[in-house]
């Protein structure tokens, strides 16, 4: 039943953008496609963040990938296509520099965030000092192919395209999360999350595994930050590093839950929804607004669901499930 | 090559500064150390107490000093109120959903102050004059933050090491199991705590007032300097932290005259990832292993 409620959606999903909505087509797929990237991008952080690797400064990698491929794009003309690989290659390798002393020296908990926090900081105050060819503050528009659509730029005026994208890589996305749930490293990150020495005294590889699940979130952050980027055609490094961006994906994931397969979705899909719905609500008379009920909103639920939405709503599912079953029997 | 007056000039507002981020880092510092929750909304709350200063000065024209005394119990009063609202629920709670709670209240105060407030940047205007001396110009404002803050500092130092209260919240900090055992409550001695740390928010705010023209965004400028000082200088280590705000303030203003204002955050940060590797404990931290 659920799987054959799973694919109805799926297929639902799938022939969206061909569902007549009249004038407002292009302001929900703008709507849908970010909540898919987003969502991407938050399941590439819970890799980590589920294992508590709770890093504050995913930012540093969006904006490694955002902007490597932007620049090369920009500068030499370098297709995407290649200029993805060197983005992600460059935010693995970044990964990496900062996970090993962090395994090695064994920063956790507030450290590691507080560590991550720094070097997301790093990555947009680079940019930002870097005026000259990175544009600044101001940021950079992607340099417009010639024709409307064109392959080798991956730049499309037509939105449907980056909706089909962006639900590939979702999906995509979703598929590493599961794998990773069914394989052992699974496992051994759970053992290393709850205990590092005892992990190790059983002949896990803690340094090992830890910078694996980090280069792999790593990468497929940096990917949605290219993916972000293509489709926006325009890169910030207030929106794409630093620490707000980095608060953001944690808040989305969280709200929604980091323990769960549609955690980060549902946390994004409702932090995305709310935004807009407030925005469209108070407009341009209340700024800030928006933010303000959703700031109050992301405490509440900390303190009141810490397992998150989606993971509260399982939890109960779960437990009536059970109870059913219990009077059946 | 830069004219070293101008070096000069740097090094001297970097100890000036560090006296300001020292006394921020402090309150922070105190609060880790006693509940070991990062508040990560800290300086968005010394924001808050700055806006306090702006409307009591400019708007309502109270003189400067009686406005910083309500800054400072602003600052106290906004302490007690977040620990009880948001960190009491969360005690028990792991590490990162505190973090995440106090971070909700840093997107709730900051958008809010923008809603209110709108992004304006907003200055106390209060004239104070610059003095020269061998060649380099130092703001008077300035020096008399450092000063102050300085005496801020000893205050707490001797609040902390004189009193009771004082006593208890240093027991706490170094064991909360055997305090409870002594029969005290810990649960009083939090929210003291928590009203001390926000009195020093609210201390901070006012020296910053006279210096910095205040906006919804200010917390997000001063916020992950002051966690990496207070990192930096080992979380819960007084000494440590005082030492490492002036290290990160001389960085920052010798670098911002040496390349910019960001090339000077940027090596400060990069030092700070380092020196974590190196000394995790934080700067005077024997090493254990």
């Amino acid at each position: 039943m659920p799987r054959a409620l799973a694919l109805a959606a799926l297929a639902g999903v799938a022939v969206a953008p061909f569902v007549p909505m009249g004038g407002m087509r292009q302001y929900v797929l703008h709507v849908i496609i970010q909540i898919f990237i987003w969502s991407f991008i938050g399941q590439a952080w819970s890799l980590m963040g589920r294992f508590g690797l709770v890093s504050l400064g995913h930012g540093a990698f969006l904006g490694v990938g955002a902007y490597t491929t932007t620049l090369l794009w920009n500068a030499y003309g370098l297709t995407p296509w290649l200029g993805v690989l060197v983005a992600v290659a460059l935010a693995v390798g970044l990964a990496l520099v900062v996970a090993y002393p962090c395994s090695r020296f064994g920063i956790v908990g507030h450290y590691f965030g507080l560590v991550t926090l720094a070097v997301g900081e790093v990555v947009r105050l680079l940019i930002i000092a870097e005026r000259d060819w990175t544009g600044g503050s101001l940021g950079l528009t992607l340099r417009a192919p010639e024709t409307a659509a064109s392959l080798f730029a991956v730049q499309y005026a037509d939105k449907r395209v980056f909706y089909y994208v962006a639900l590939a890589a979702w999906l995509g996305g979703l598929w590493v999360w599961h794998r990773l749930d069914r394989s052992m490293a699974r496992s051994a990150m759970e053992a290393i999350g709850e205990d590092e020495t005892a992990a190790a005294s059983v002949g896990i590889h803690v340094t090992r595994f830890k910078l694996g699940i980090t280069a792999l979130s790593a990468a497929l952050t940096a990917f949605g930050g290219v993916l972000y980027a293509q489709y926006i055609t325009y890169v910030n490094p207030e929106t794409l590093a630093g620490i707000g961006v980095s608060l953001r994906i944690v808040f989305a994931v969280v709200l929604g839950g980091m323990y769960s397969l549609l955690g980060p979705t549902v946390g994004t899909a409702i932090t995305i929804a709310l935004a807009e719905y407030l925005r469209v609500v108070f407009g341009l008379r209340f700024i800030g607004m928006a933010e303000t009920i959703y700031g109050l909103l992301l405490v509440l639920f900390i303190i009141f669901l810490p397992a998150g939405i989606w993971g509260s709503l399982r939890h109960a599912l779960r437990r009536r499930r059970r109870g059913e079953a219990a009077a059946a029997a | 090559m830069i004219d070293p007056v101008f070096l000069a000039e740097a090094a001297v507002n970097g100890l000036l500064l560090g006296g300001v981020l020292a006394l921020l880092a402090l309150g922070l510092n105190l609060i880790f150390g006693v509940l070991d929750i990062v508040w990560i909304a800290y300086v968005d709350l010394v924001m808050v107490c700055m806006y306090v200063v702006y409307f009591l000065v400019m708007v309502y024209g109270w003189p400067v000093w009686l406005a910083g005394l309500a800054g400072l119990a602003a600052g106290a009063v906004i302490g007690v109120a977040v620990h009880w609202l948001i960190i009491t629920p969360i005690l028990t709670s792991p590490p990162v959903n505190q973090l995440l709670a106090t971070g909700g209240l840093l997107f709730f105060v900051q958008s809010f102050a923008t809603f209110l407030w709108t992004t304006d940047h907003r200055s106390v205007r209060i004239s104070l004059p610059s003095l020269e001396v061998a060649g380099m110009f130092l703001s008077f404002a300035r020096l008399l933050a450092f000063a102050l803050a300085i005496l801020a500092m000893l205050g707490l130092y001797l609040f902390l090491t004189r009193t009771f209260i004082g006593t208890a919240i240093r027991a706490v900090a170094q064991d909360r199991g055997a305090m409870a055992l002594m029969g005290a409550s810990p649960q009083r001695i939090y929210t003291v705590t928590s009203a001390v740390g926000g009195a020093m928010a609210g201390a901070a705010a006012v020296l910053l007032s006279i210096q910095y023209s205040v906006h919804p965004h200010f917390g997000a400028a001063f916020g992950p300097i002051t966690f990496m000082i207070c990192v930096l200088g080992g979380l819960g280590n007084m000494v440590g932290a005082f030492l490492a705000a002036f290290i990160l303030s001389e960085i920052i203003s010798v670098g911002g005259v040496i390349w910019s204002t960001e090339m000077g955050y940027v090596i400060a940060f990069a030092l700070f990832i380092v020196m974590m590797f190196v000394r995790p404990g934080g700067l005077l931290a024997r090493r254990e292993r």
